[in-house]
């Protein structure tokens, strides 16, 4: 079945000539010299003032990643990236390291106006919903602007502050969990990362703490020719809780821009750490011209018993995503989840999914993933589901769907499944519609049209995934809801 | 990493060394041997590195290259066929091969059925027959290193053309006998002409105890309005190493089923290259594999709709048993032009024991936007429910496995339109269980 034409419609809202938040801010900026080497990586563990050993890290990182060759297997072609003609480090040059709100940059704070991110606790406050509240790290180029609730979070025992405030403050924690989940040597953007990363956010949950509210880090690049290097880490430690939200834009630029960014997630027992991320980066115009690479490595892992891990991602930006949220389920009884809508359109290519490693008995996993491939984009779900000898009882349920619209774009799935345990029970489905015929049944006895009632019925489902997104965030993912996936390709 | 050119392994300069020596010997045009050759060798045997063989890594599993047989004495050729047990009680025209050579006394040239003809390959490699030109049918199948190393060292083979129906099915019998270990490279072309139909047979023995290599093609051009059943059976003995290729280029209208069923073999790869080339013509093909032991069973399969309204139906089976490992790898393309696509490919395995592991890899490559592609992937142990459901009405453990074994693997061979053919393939799961138990 060809999609029906609500979607078609939906979808050209968001196609990239659409694109609103590409506009630019003047701001001065400092930037670190141009290109990679020692020097660069010295000059940003400076302007960060960090210590001896995170230096060393970094150094350690940049020498891994000199011999390392930049992956190819992913099914995105893009012209080779020049790694020394990006500027790692730019940060606004009027107080880089502001205290108050009052001491950012105007302009940077109309920036964040504009996209409609809060930054005034009052403002929030002052809000409809003042029971939904949100805490915000700001993070403008190479540095974070302004993070707010840290007082409140911090009578509650959390952490949530710059992952650069972080290192200098509380050295130990970050350095017992740094690269614990994704290694320094995992892959070559992580490796780059590891040597440059310049800002991000890090949270720490104390043990039996439900996090008062939800976390989020708002990454804007704004700055020509630099590159977005973050770093994102977040300890949930026994018993507690966090929902953590990401979010990105960038101006329209001719020139391609590279985010490589690391987060690693790790839930100890009876943790849950739920992370979302609407990910709309610049996607380039509609003739393939600029548009961020967003090469990132994203790994969660579940280390204590009965924790959980959701990711849940709303990708409709960048010229090239490869993606791919995973999950170690390490802990007995850990659950790990993934919930993906992927929307591409012009040119961009998403070869994105992820990764299910069940280690520990009786994990389970459910990976639900809808990819909407339109204009001349390619969309890819890659996804790997695996169980290791000691897993006795793991359990998966795969369903990854995807749709075309036109035939200028291709939509592919490329599952790996993995057992090596007989107990472990994994199933893997992308079928055409899971629509149950009852459902439709009902619906259409009561006058709904065939298309209407499978809107309808679609609907709720991809609402039930969208649930986990505070929706004054996503108004992205608003319009998504929307999209029928009907005749919809496994 | 960085950049790094893989030492050349023993078997890889063995492989150099073979070829060398044998290009002279082989039958026919040197030419496309010597490029397939160089294109192989250039990457070498393909290792975990490579995608297409990720789950089955031929640069670890070939260590050593046996020698390529000469062809067998008349009473060695009797003898051997003599034990060939395979499909044996259906009746068909025997086509038979031993250690890779095409046993011609066997067959009676003048009496063949109707609509039938059969050329040795050997020969028509020598003599520049026509039909040459019409090997290689599905292009992409070049770029398989095991493909290439086929076309490298193909010695024997037939080709097959069939003209109009054949009721009597034809069986092609690749038997190995010799107690130490022996390379063969046999290619086989069945081309069936516009609204013929032709039922093909296809058995793989060899002894056990030697570390046989076979590398067996078989590729088919089916035109429009034909009809294809081809049933295959891999019993290899224990220690081979089997890999095999069907490359079929089907055309309009046609129906084209083929059944490929594991048994033996302590390595085995089957990969199937269809290419379906004109419209509404309905494709199956199944798969059902018996592992134990320590065996490694890899299934890979492409199918590319080259044409709009193809239905393809791809249904894959494998029981692991012991510490052997299962391989699935299916992949389907649907070009931009091909609208109305209705595929289908479900892979679906059972870990009888602790220690197995089964790879499923269902990969769809899809640029059009009108058509229904669907894959799954299963995986998983029997079903407690339905084991207490049968002890609880009196059946042993085993039998209650076997019974459930049994239904799950007929899944996959219900298709299978010749009745003697089904019954024996049937036998051949029943005769595998009693082995277990």
């Amino acid at each position: 079945m060809p999609a029906v034409q609500e979607t078609i419609d939906q979808v050209r809202l968001i196609d990239v000539d659409q694109y609103k938040y590409g506009f630019e801010t003047e701001v001065e900026m400092e930037k670190s010299p141009k290109g990679l080497s020692e020097d660069v990586i010295r000059f940003i563990s400076a302007k960060k003032g960090e210590p001896e050993w995170m230096l060393q890290w970094r150094l350690d990182a940049y020498k891994r990643w000199l011999t390392m060759k930049e992956p190819d297997w992913a099914r995105v072609s893009y012209d080779k990236i020049d790694y020394n003609d990006i500027y790692y480090y730019a940060a606004p040059k009027k107080n880089p390291a502001p205290k108050s709100l009052d001491e950012v940059d105007p302009e940077i704070l109309k920036t964040y106006e504009k996209l409609g991110i809060p930054l005034r606790e009052q403002e929030i406050l002052a809000g409809v919903e003042p029971e939904r509240r949100v805490a915000v790290d700001a993070v403008f180029d190479s540095v974070s602007v302004a993070t707010t609730f840290k007082e409140e979070l911090a009578k509650a025992g959390v952490i949530f502050m710059p992952i650069s405030e972080a290192i200098r403050e509380y050295p130990d924690l970050v350095r017992q969990y740094l690269g614990s989940v994704v290694p320094v040597t995992d892959n070559f953007f992580a490796t780059l990362n590891s040597a440059v990363f310049t800002d991000g956010s890090f949270v720490y949950i104390p043990p039996g703490v439900r996090c008062p509210m939800e976390l989020s880090t708002y990454f804007r690049i704004n700055e020509k020719n630099t590159g977005q290097f973050e770093r994102t880490l977040i300890i949930a430690d026994k018993g507690s809780y966090v929902s953590y939200l990401e979010g990105c834009t960038a101006p329209k630029r001719d020139e391609n821009q590279l985010h490589a960014a690391v987060v690693e997630l790790i839930a100890l027992d009876d943790a849950e750490i739920k992370y979302s991320t609407v990910q709309n980066w610049y996607p380039g115009d509609a003739e393939g011209r600029g548009g961020i690479y967003n090469f990132v490595t994203k790994r969660g892992d579940c280390r204590g018993r009965n924790s959980v891990i959701t990711w849940t991602q709303v990708e409709t930006g960048s010229a090239i995503t490869w993606k791919y949220p995973s999950c170690i389920l390490r802990g007995d009884n850990s659950r790990g989840e993934f919930y993906s809508i992927a929307v591409s359109n012009g040119m961009q290519q998403v070869d994105s999914g992820t990764k299910m490693i069940h280690l520990g008995k009786n994990t389970t996993s459910r990976i639900i993933s809808k990819g909407i491939a339109a204009g001349r984009s390619e969309n890819t779900y890659r996804g790997l589901v695996s169980a290791h000898r000691k897993a006795t009882g793991a359990r998966n349920f795969t369903n990854c769907d995807s749709l075309l619209i036109g035939n200028q774009c291709g939509a592919h799935t490329v599952p790996y499944i993995e057992s090596k345990n007989a107990t472990a029970v994994f199933e893997h489905e992308a079928t055409t519609s899971k629509i149950s015929e009852d459902q439709m049944f009902y619906c259409q006895q009561r006058g709904l049209s065939e298309e209407e009632a499978t809107a309808l019925i679609v609907n709720g489902f991809v609402k039930d995934v969208l649930q986990q997104l505070p929706m004054e965030f996503a108004v992205e993912a608003q319009k998504l809801i929307s999209i029928s996936l009907e005749g919809s390709v496994g | 990493m960085a950049d790094v050119t893989l030492m050349k392994t023993p078997a890889e300069t063995a492989l150099v060394q073979a070829f060398e020596s044998a290009k002279t010997a082989l039958p026919g045009n040197g030419e496309s041997r010597a490029q397939a050759f160089e294109q192989f060798n250039a990457r070498g045997l393909p290792h975990r590195r490579v995608e297409e063989f990720k789950y089955t890594d031929l640069r670890a599993l070939l260590r050593e290259v046996a020698p390529f047989a000469a062809a067998p004495s008349a009473d060695e050729a009797k003898a051997a066929l003599a034990g060939a047990k395979a499909l044996a009680g259906v009746e068909a025209l025997q086509v038979p091969f031993v250690n890779g050579h095409f046993m011609r006394e066997a067959v009676d040239f003048h009496a063949l059925p109707e609509n039938l003809e059969i050329v040795p390959l050997a020969e028509a490699l020598a003599n520049g027959h026509e039909w040459l030109s019409r090997l290689s049918p599905v292009p992409w199948a070049n770029d398989n290193p095991v493909y290439q190393l086929n076309t490298s060292f193909m010695a024997d083979g037939v080709m097959i053309r069939v003209a109009g129906p054949v009721e009597t099915p034809v069986h092609l019998r690749f038997v190995t006998a010799a107690s130490s270990a022996i390379a063969t490279a046999t290619r086989v072309l069945v081309v069936v002409e516009e609204g013929a139909s032709v039922t093909l047979l296809e058995t793989h023995e060899s002894t056990d105890g030697a570390n046989h290599q076979p590398n067996d093609v078989v590729e088919m051009i089916a035109g429009d309005r034909t009809n294809v059943q081809h049933v295959r059976v891999n019993a290899e003995g224990d220690k081979a190493l089997a890999l095999s290729t069907l490359a079929a280029k089907i055309g309009g209208e046609a129906v084209f089923n083929s059944i490929n069923v594991t048994a033996g073999a302590a390595t085995s790869r089957h990969q199937v290259f269809a290419l379906l080339n004109g419209e509404n013509t309905h494709l199956r093909v199944n798969g059902a594999t018996m592992l134990k032991g320590s065996q490694h069973g890899d299934s890979t399969l492409v199918v590319e709709h080259g044409a709009p309204h193809c239905e393809s139906r791809e249904l894959f089976k494998t029981v692991i048993d012991n510490e052997a490992t299962g391989v699935f790898q299916g992949k389907i393309i649907v070009p931009h032009h091909a609208q109305k696509t209705d595929g289908r490919m479900m892979s679906a395995a059972l870990l009888l024991e602790e220690g197995g592991s089964m790879n499923n890899k269902p990969e769809l490559e899809i640029f059009a936007d009108d058509v229904q592609c669907a894959h799954g992937a299963t995986c998983g142990q029997l079903d407690e429910d339905l084991l207490f459901y049968l002890m609880a009405r009196g059946l042993p453990k085993k039998e209650a496995e076997s019974l459930l074994v049994q239904a799950f693997l007929g899944e996959a061979l219900e298709f299978v339109e010749n009745d003697a053919a089904r019954e024996a393939l049937v036998g051949t799961v029943e005769s595998w269980l009693k082995a277990r138990s």
